[in-house]
């Protein structure tokens, strides 16, 4: 029997898309209230909100992004799997599983969730896990604003996950809402609003974040630690904050405009009036561009670490590495206009832009190099982080031959909106961005949480990653070469594209799979916990300071701040033997927690969620509201607390966890 | 934003606030951008030339250059520990950047009056989407000196204060340089 042509005759019965967001809506229902009614049974309200919530400490914002993340992870790969399936069925007579408008909403949902609410926040938690231990400092430069950027985060997270409950639609414009599109004389409803609040929202929230890290990381480095004798990861972080820095006021200025055109009924990008839905391409294109490298750069950072200490080697090239992050940084701008050269730029501007990019491929293949050499004879260990690399390493430049074939205008005239376009940037994004998380979470987690998570599911998971995505990807871009364009939701037999589209969804599942086994190897680690405690502080033979304290790391990250010389600081000081056995403890001195973080992004998501409603004197309420936390807050002259030197060398020889 | 009185955290910051500022710029930049692009979209409405008025807009950016220059002087004082005279020239400060908001409220006002509101053209949404972006911060900074003056003449210059007074002090200068590109851009290019 033909499930496919049977599916038509159910739909009619159950409607599916109704059923889909009904049991989407009951999920998220049913999360919350399982986990608040768990919180109250367990009377743990107020160790949630003493201990975490209202936490200022890095290391635990980088565990809540990270959780955050996971979870919309989850939401995201779902849509994923919808349009697997939906593809692979949705053949001539059969219409798949979704409506076309439904099939709309999910993959805009995929990208946008996948975008702003997964890559982006693994690669804040993580750099708020790392980046002050790996400088050796006990805090980041604006602890407050650090916590509310978190909780801005997640005051996005929440808006686009109520698109769907409250509004009962998701934008159908695609993860960039391209305008005339994404007007309202072409999407009257409120997801294309729910969309922009919520990125607006996170995006002031990574804004503050660039501010804030870049800040640290020049402001707070450990004495003696010179700019070139810094950890790369930090040096990546760095790129990718500049990056930030300069890019997401774009996206902030360009939704806003987005955001005028739909409330006060200006012209911007409007077709009529004399808008320009051009201007808005450029714009948006110009921070979404420099964006994959914000995204993208901290994960070389993180390859860059994990390849030295398995290899037992020094870094190969630190001064190119660094250079090719520099390079990156600023080539990332002058490429952003390859997103559509098919719309009428000229043939000069093409090349132009068609150069540059090609050019960008270079400093990324000295790094390429660079890690190669690393590992070419060294001691190589097999550990998970490096099945991740190699799984990164050999996809990742097959997605970057295929990004500087699409950089010759010719050859993107042709393949341009094409499912071959979806495989390279899936390229780029799972082998590169995703695995590189992947990899820097397996690398650290035993720092933050005092045990190594089991090798043997983390090697499994880390195989089905990369079979799966090659089996779900190289089929699209064959597909995409036999002129499948992306974002289709039916198509004709005669195009002899189902076999590929089956192959595809087969990935997906494996990918799936992947997703299990890592679940899995959380639950299986934590409960074996015991065998798998770190009690040196330095599990991998590490080289750099974060493996120098212990595992956990104490809130206060070092009881004294150690002394840099060299590159590898802590590497050198197990082979010379100079590590510091007695400390001479000092006063220190650490922020004390806060609520301003909540209370700020509690009054920003009213205000998104009331200007889409257009309830005006909430938006005005909360204005106010964040007018009068920021001024009381800064009458607050009481914001850090003393630990006295005794008692931080009672912490420090003691237990380690406090 | 943690208060201590360590000077390397003042610095620290200063710091930070540099780089908030020049992430200000860039969100300037992109509005000014979009404004070149769309002047000449009037959608048949009047353009810049007949719609503002040169010396009703020099005047506004003589008052707000004197705010800037008044705001220097606070500075200084400050510098000098004289606490009452930094009142007083934040004081004239805030009174220029009021008259200089009432004067771009008043020409928002005769424009809408006269029909030539943001929904009239796309050259108007960027008109006014640019200077009320320039307004909305020159708000921000009229609630911030009314703080720092009252926190001035209850705690003295403390180095928390001074701190929160140099900021103020870049902030104010930004907006004044922020201004003289609109000037420039909008409304001189714009009478050409």
């Amino acid at each position: 029997m033909n499930l496919s042509a049977k599916l038509p005759e159910i739909k009619e019965l159950f409607p599916l898309d109704d059923l889909l967001l009904t049991m989407a809506t009951l999920t998220m229902i049913f999360g919350v209230i399982t986990i608040a009614g768990a919180l109250f049974y367990f009377k743990r309200w107020t160790w949630l909100w003493k201990e975490w919530l209202t936490t200022t400490d890095p290391k635990k914002i980088g565990v809540m992004y990270i959780i955050v993340a996971v979870l919309m992870l989850i939401r995201g790969f779902a849509d994923a799997i919808m349009m697997r399936i939906q593809q692979a069925i949705s053949v001539g007579d059969s219409e798949g599983i979704v409506s076309s408008d439904t099939f709309q909403q999910v993959f805009t949902a995929h990208g946008t969730i996948m975008i702003f609410f997964v890559a982006m926040g693994l690669m804040f938690g993580l750099i708020n896990l790392v980046v002050p231990l790996q400088i050796g400092a006990r805090d980041v430069a604006f602890p407050v604003l650090n916590s509310a950027s978190f909780w801005l985060f997640v005051a996005g997270a929440l808006l686009i996950n109520l698109a769907l409950a409250i509004g009962g639609e998701f934008a159908a414009t695609g993860w960039l809402a391209y305008p005339p599109l994404s007007e309202t004389q072409y999407s009257p409803g409120v997801g294309v609003d729910y969309w922009i609040w919520s990125i607006q929202i996170a995006g002031i929230g990574s804004l503050l974040s660039g501010i804030n890290f870049l800040v640290t990381i020049l402001k707070m480095r450990a004495p003696g630690m010179s700019l070139m004798k810094m950890p790369v990861f930090c040096w990546s972080v760095v790129g990718s904050m500049s990056l930030v820095i300069f890019a997401f006021p774009v996206l902030t200025a360009t939704l806003a405009m987005l955001a005028l055109d739909r409330t006060m009924g200006m012209h911007f990008f409007t077709a009529d009036g004399g808008g320009n839905p051009m201007m808005y391409i450029n714009l948006i294109w110009a921070w979404g561009h420099p964006e994959v490298y914000i995204l993208i750069l901290p994960a070389f950072g993180i390859f860059s670490e994990i390849v030295a200490t398995f290899s037992r080697k020094k870094l190969f090239g630190y001064k190119s590495m660094v250079w090719a992050i520099l390079a990156i940084t600023v080539l990332s701008y002058l490429v952003w206009l390859h997103h559509f050269f098919t719309m009428g730029a000229g043939a000069n501007v093409n090349a132009f832009f068609g150069i540059m990019t090609m050019i960008i491929a270079v400093p990324t293949g000295v790094k390429v190099f660079n890690w190669l050499f690393t590992m070419y004879r060294g001691r190589i260990r097999f550990t998970s982080p490096m099945y991740w690399f190699f799984g990164f390493v050999t996809t990742f430049t097959i997605g970057g031959v295929t990004g500087v074939m699409m950089a010759v205008p010719a050859i993107d005239f042709q393949v341009h909106n094409s499912l071959f376009l979806v495989a390279h940037f899936h390229n780029m994004i799972i082998g590169g961005v995703v695995f590189g998380y992947f990899a820097g979470l397996t690398y650290w987690f035993p720092k933050i949480f005092g045990f190594t998570l089991n090798e043997k599911l983390g090697k499994y998971a880390a195989w089905c990653w990369i079979i799966g995505f090659l089996v779900a990807f190289i089929p699209l871009y064959i597909l995409g070469i036999m002129g499948a364009t992306r974002r289709l939701d039916h198509y004709d037999p005669s195009m002899g594209w189902q076999g590929l589209f089956i192959v595809a969804g087969l990935g997906a599942c494996i990918i799936g799979l992947g997703v299990m086994l890592q679940v899995l190897q959380f639950v299986v680690s934590f409960r074996d916990k015991r065998n798998n405690l770190d009690k040196t502080g330095d599990p991998w033979d590490g080289r750099t300071l974060e493996w120098s304290t212990k595992s956990p790391a104490p809130f206060y990250n070092f009881a004294v701040i150690p002394k840099v010389t060299r590159r590898d600081e802590f590497w050198e000081m197990k082979r010379d033997g100079t590590a510091d056995k007695n400390p001479a403890y000092k006063d220190i001195h650490m922020p004390k927690n806060t609520g301003v973080g909540i209370y700020l992004a509690g009054f920003a998501f009213i205000f998104g969620f009331s200007t889409i409603w257009h309830v005006y004197w909430a938006t005005a309420l909360s204005t106010l509201g964040i007018i009068a936390t920021l001024i009381i807050r800064s009458m607050n002259d009481d914001t850090e607390y003393t630990i006295p030197a005794k008692e931080l060398e009672k912490l420090d020889t003691g237990k380690a966890n406090v | 934003m943690t208060t201590t009185v360590l000077d390397k955290n003042s610095q620290k910051t200063i710091f930070g606030f540099w780089i908030y500022i020049m992430t200000d710029c860039v969100l300037f930049a992109s509005l000014f951008a979009t404004f070149m692009i769309l002047r000449n979209n009037t959608n048949s409405g009047p353009d810049s030339a007949e719609l503002f008025s040169l010396p009703f807009v020099l005047t506004e950016t003589l008052i707000l250059l004197t705010s800037s220059f008044t705001c220097g002087l606070a500075m200084l004082a400050a510098h000098k520990g004289d606490k009452k005279r930094v009142g007083a020239w934040l004081a004239i400060t805030l009174l220029l950047g009021l008259a200089f908001l009432s004067m771009e409220l008043y020409e928002f006002g005769n424009l809408v009056a006269e029909g030539h509101d943001w929904q009239a053209s796309a050259f108007l949404s960027a008109f006014f989407t640019l200077v009320g972006t320039h307004g909305l911060h020159i708000t921000a900074g009229l609630i911030w000196i009314m703080l720092l003056i009252w926190r001035i003449l209850r705690t003295g210059i403390s180095n928390v204060n001074l701190r929160r007074l140099t900021m103020l002090s870049l902030f104010w200068h930004f907006l004044d340089i922020v201004w003289i590109f609109i000037f420039t851009i909008v409304y001189m290019i714009g009478a050409l």
